[in-house]
């Protein structure tokens, strides 16, 4: 490849300096088969960034005060000095949108646009959670009409009562998502299943569920008595409603909350529709931040070679790129748990040192991948992997070993805590699972599911939390509960089962006179 | 397919409505905070924002989370001395040390506060939150010399800056038709007689009629023709008219006593209290002046420094500030045109005859021209004669005179508060 003469220098840039530089990228991101959606990028004023940040860089969203929340501490932060305003911000979407803050450099200009718009951007379109979990093209109209729905609710029944129900749905949002059961894949005709949806609303309306006369059930003639005392005929032998326990609270709250009206269930939807919008995010941290970081370094150098960018450039880049991958030890006064672009970097990097120029280990740990091509095996494990799952799959020794990574067991049964492996043989494969669990979903987030609507007796809602290692609830629990009650609108209760017993009990409300069961 | 798209010129306070619902939410709270820090600091900060904190745990959004005990397993980067097997003493103070899962989680740790900046604004909001100016109402109604141009139609008569041009071309159509149609009609019908009698058979033709005919045609179209576009009568004007505007600007006369027996601190806690009352005022009105008069045996008008910080001896006539601010007002601002405050700190002390005048002064002079009267008393002990006197006049204009006793810094915010408090207005 012939040097070129770099399309600018220096840390200023104006729009035509960033379009030529934008076309330099996407020639080289073709090259290395980035499949993107097309870019939309903005250039707004670090307030604009503020506020972009206070709505989780959605364009547009409804109004609720834990978003002002956000926006004090971000605009405190960023006084402080404290946080330089991150440069990427990018939503999955199409187009794919990507903020550019006009007090950045020209370097930082060209970073964002690598690590945004072509390493988060090809990310989104490729990865498979993101695919088959979100549909990236409706989300920006679906705000919209969120947007006005709530400004709609607010008019209509008040700011206060809005206000009230979407806490109670930000309590829960995290369990608004279908975990374990994949979506069925999100159809372009948005419009038909809302129509959908409303006709599913209407069944819940003749629904016998909630008839106030409760039907006898078919079999009594044949049922014989039998031996509980309390039960004798049987009444109460139906059959648990729901039949199967559900992982998705607010799906179930909103099909069958008794209470709610229409609005109300409108709005737990919509709280819901977003929580699984973000819910890949969560799942993809490591991956993401990875992937993005391991092309704008690799198509940085590109440029580098290529000519295209100056000496100049190229050190500030390093300088900024070195301290995004750095991780300091756990003993560090900066630490801050594990840095997921460090991590997701050095993965990376290492998928494509294994491919490239493979040792004995390699060959031993990674048969099927070692000498192969290397942008092949990159793409393949960008597309078919959560944080959980690649880590499980590509965490290989020598990344261990880079960063020193050990495990530790808290346990309270024991006084002291204890390491459990370390960096080397014997433990690189605790430590691989380890770190899998920690970013499994379901082991971060207690495992809590809608058991049992007593939709024959006082019409409780019973949810089972099925506790994993002795690991308790938190202390919040008891205001989610309250914000659960306020949805469900007769009395929660909870359930810590381990091993199949239930360990603990919690009730909304508290009743009166607190009696233990045994 | 990419694009840029410059957004910077959107507004930029896309947030402020979140942030306004949180302020709203948290109200208690802030206000609270403001209170605290009005009696912690020096109202001279006042002026600029506030940083205000609230505990973390009371605006905290709750969702399910791991509370501390079980068995859990946490993965850290950079081991240096440990091997497997280890055994660590766990560090005291709180549960196991899992900060592997990284993000905010607020399972019961100390009280972390949640720290903001308000606004200048909002902070002022806060300050004055429930206070309202006595009687601004009613003084605003009341017509004022002042005036302000006001647009009021349309004119025949104006300057030529004024002209309406919309109105006037729609004048000047409306005139061309009128004048052309009568004249139109004219033309067609000599423009038929004449083809009438040309059509006729030669001999039965009139050549006299055709020529006047013509004649006329000809007469016709000139006039047609000498009807102006746009002519004087067409033009028309943005009328404006002067008129009367209620005063937004008010005047607060500061009278302290600085006599031997009001100490600095005397002085400060008065310093306070006038800025409060100053800030308060300029909220309410757009343009607020101030007038300093300091008084002994003898009242003196001053500047700000002077007022605050220059010492003098002796003893203590207040109708002699009284008697001063009378004529001032005489002389320079007319109750008409503008809203009168008086504030008055005063260790109580004054010479024992002269409070009867006081009280004269006050109820036959001042008070008919004063917005407001607000009196504070700045001792420990019992009142003197002042405040007798002073009880009097505010009986007297119950809704207009206002007078607390302060003890020390602390209590002026709750006294301002208690002064200005909004009254329900029946």
């Amino acid at each position: 490849m012939t040097r070129r003469k770099p399309i600018a220098t220096g840390s200023d840039w104006n729009f035509e300096v960033l379009e030529a530089y934008e076309q330099a990228i996407a020639e080289l991101a073709r090259e290395y088969r980035l499949d993107t959606y097309p870019n939309q990028i903005e250039i707004i004023t670090s307030e604009q960034m503020m506020d972009a940040y206070a709505s989780v860089g959605m364009p547009v969203g409804y109004h609720h005060w834990s978003f002002g929340k956000q926006f004090l501490s971000v605009e405190q932060a960023y006084r402080r000095g404290q946080m330089g305003l991150a440069y990427e911000l990018v939503i999955n979407s199409d187009p794919c949108i990507a903020y550019l803050m006009e007090e950045n450099s020209l370097m930082m200009q060209i970073l964002v646009i690598a690590h945004a718009c072509y390493g988060h951007n090809s990310f989104f379109k490729g990865n498979y959670l993101f695919r088959t979990w979100t549909d990236a093209s409706a989300i920006v109209d679906y705000l919209v009409f969120a947007r006005k729905y709530i400004a709609k609710c607010e008019e209509r029944h008040g700011v206060a009562a809005v206000e009230q129900l979407l806490d109670a749905c930000h309590a829960l949002q995290n369990y608004g998502v279908d975990r374990y059961k994949r979506p069925s894949p999100i159809s372009a005709e948005a419009e038909s299943r809302r129509q959908e949806e409303r006709e599913a609303y209407l069944q819940t309306q003749v629904n016998t569920l909630w008839s106030t006369i409760p039907t006898p059930s078919s079999g009594l003639a044949q049922a014989p008595l039998h031996d509980d005392e309390n039960d004798p005929l049987g009444l109460h032998r139906h059959g648990r409603y729901p039949s199967e326990p559900q992982e998705n609270l607010l799906y179930f709250l909103e099909k069958n909350a008794p209470l709610l009206e229409p609005w109300q269930r409108e709005i737990v939807r919509i709280v819901r529709k977003l929580a699984q919008y973000f819910y890949p995010q969560r799942q993809t941290q490591v991956m993401n931040e990875g992937w993005a970081t391991f092309w704008h370094y690799t198509l940085m150098n590109r440029m580098y070679d290529d000519g295209l960018i100056d000496e100049g450039i190229m050190l500030e880049f390093l300088q900024s790129h070195t301290s995004v991958v750095s991780q300091p030890g756990f003993d560090n006064p900066y630490f801050n748990g594990l840095n997921p672009y460090a991590l997701g970097f050095a993965m990376f990097s290492d998928i494509k040192r294994i491919c490239d120029s493979p040792n004995d280990e390699d060959r031993e740990w990674f048969p099927d991948i070692a000498g192969s091509d290397w942008l092949e095996t990159l793409h393949f494990a960008m597309q078919n992997f959560k944080d959980e799952s690649f880590i499980q799959q590509f965490l290989s020794p020598k990344v261990i070993r880079d960063l020193k990574l050990f495990s530790l067991v808290d346990d309270d049964r024991d006084d002291a805590l204890q390491i459990e492996a370390i960096h080397d043989d014997r433990g690189y494969r605790r430590i691989r699972e380890a770190l899998s669990v920690q970013y499994a979903l379901s082991a971060r987030e207690p495992n809590i599911q809608v058991w049992e609507a007593d939709i024959r007796g006082d019409r409780s809602l019973t949810m089972r939390h099925v506790q994993d290692r002795r690991r308790p609830l938190g202390q919040s629990l008891f205001p989610v509960l309250r914000h659960l009650h306020q949805l469900w609108g007769f009395p929660v209760k909870l359930e810590s089962v381990e091993d199949g017993e239930i360990v603990r009990r919690y009730q909304w409300p508290i009743p009166e006179p607190v009696r233990e069961s045994a | 397919m990419s694009y840029f798209i410059d957004r910077r010129p959107n507004a930029r306070n896309k947030s402020a409505v979140n942030r306004q619902r949180f302020l709203q939410r948290y109200r208690s709270h802030i206000k609270r905070a403001v209170e605290e820090s009005v009696n912690r600091r020096s109202i001279t900060d006042m002026e600029r924002g506030e940083k205000v904190s609230i505990p973390a745990k009371d605006i905290s959004e709750p969702s399910f989370q791991h509370g501390p005990g079980g068995r859990r397993t946490v993965v850290s980067p950079g081991n240096k001395e440990f091997a497997e097997g280890d055994r660590l003493r766990r560090p005291s103070g709180g549960g196991g040390g899992g900060s592997g899962e990284g993000q905010a989680s607020d399972q019961g740790e100390g009280v972390d506060e949640f720290v903001f900046t308000l606004s200048r604004e909002e902070f002022l909001d806060f300050v004055f939150d429930g206070l309202e100016l006595p009687h601004l109402e009613r003084k605003q109604l009341r017509v004022l010399e002042e005036t302000r141009p006001v647009r009021a139609g349309i004119s025949k008569e104006g300057v030529p800056a004024r002209i309406n041009i919309v109105r006037s071309m729609r004048e000047a159509q409306a005139r061309r038709i009128g004048m052309k149609a009568p004249l139109k009609r004219a033309l067609r019908e000599a423009c038929e007689a004449l083809a009438l009698e040309e059509r006729k058979d030669p001999v039965l033709r009139n050549p006299a009629r055709i020529d006047e005919l013509k004649l006329e045609i000809e007469r016709l179209e000139k006039r047609i023709a000498s009807i102006p576009f746009l002519d004087t009568y067409d033009l028309r004007y943005n009328h404006l008219t002067h008129q009367p505007m209620p005063s937004n600007q008010a005047v607060m006369f500061c009278i302290m006593d600085v006599s031997g027996s009001m100490t600095q601190a005397h002085k400060d806690i008065g310093k306070r209290f006038f800025l409060l009352l100053y800030l308060f005022l300029e909220r309410n009105y757009e343009k607020v002046e101030l007038v300093f008069v300091r008084h002994h045996t003898v009242a003196k008008e001053v500047d700000e420094e002077e007022f605050f910080y220059s010492r003098e001896t002796g003893g203590t006539i207040v109708s002699s500030a009284l008697t001063l601010v009378n004529s001032i007002i005489e002389a320079r601002y007319a109750p008409e045109e503008w809203n009168l405050y008086v504030a008055q700190a005063s260790d109580g002390d004054n010479w024992d005859d002269d409070s009867s005048t006081c009280l004269e002064l006050l109820d036959e002079s001042l008070m008919p021209k004063l917005q407001y009267f607000t009196y504070v008393e700045i001792t420990p002990h019992a009142h003197q004669a002042l405040w007798e006197a002073y009880d009097t006049v505010k009986a007297a204009y119950p809704e207009r005179f206002a007078m607390q006793q302060i003890v020390q810094a602390e209590d002026i915010y709750p006294v301002f508060r208690e002064l200005f408090r909004q009254r329900a207005q029946s």
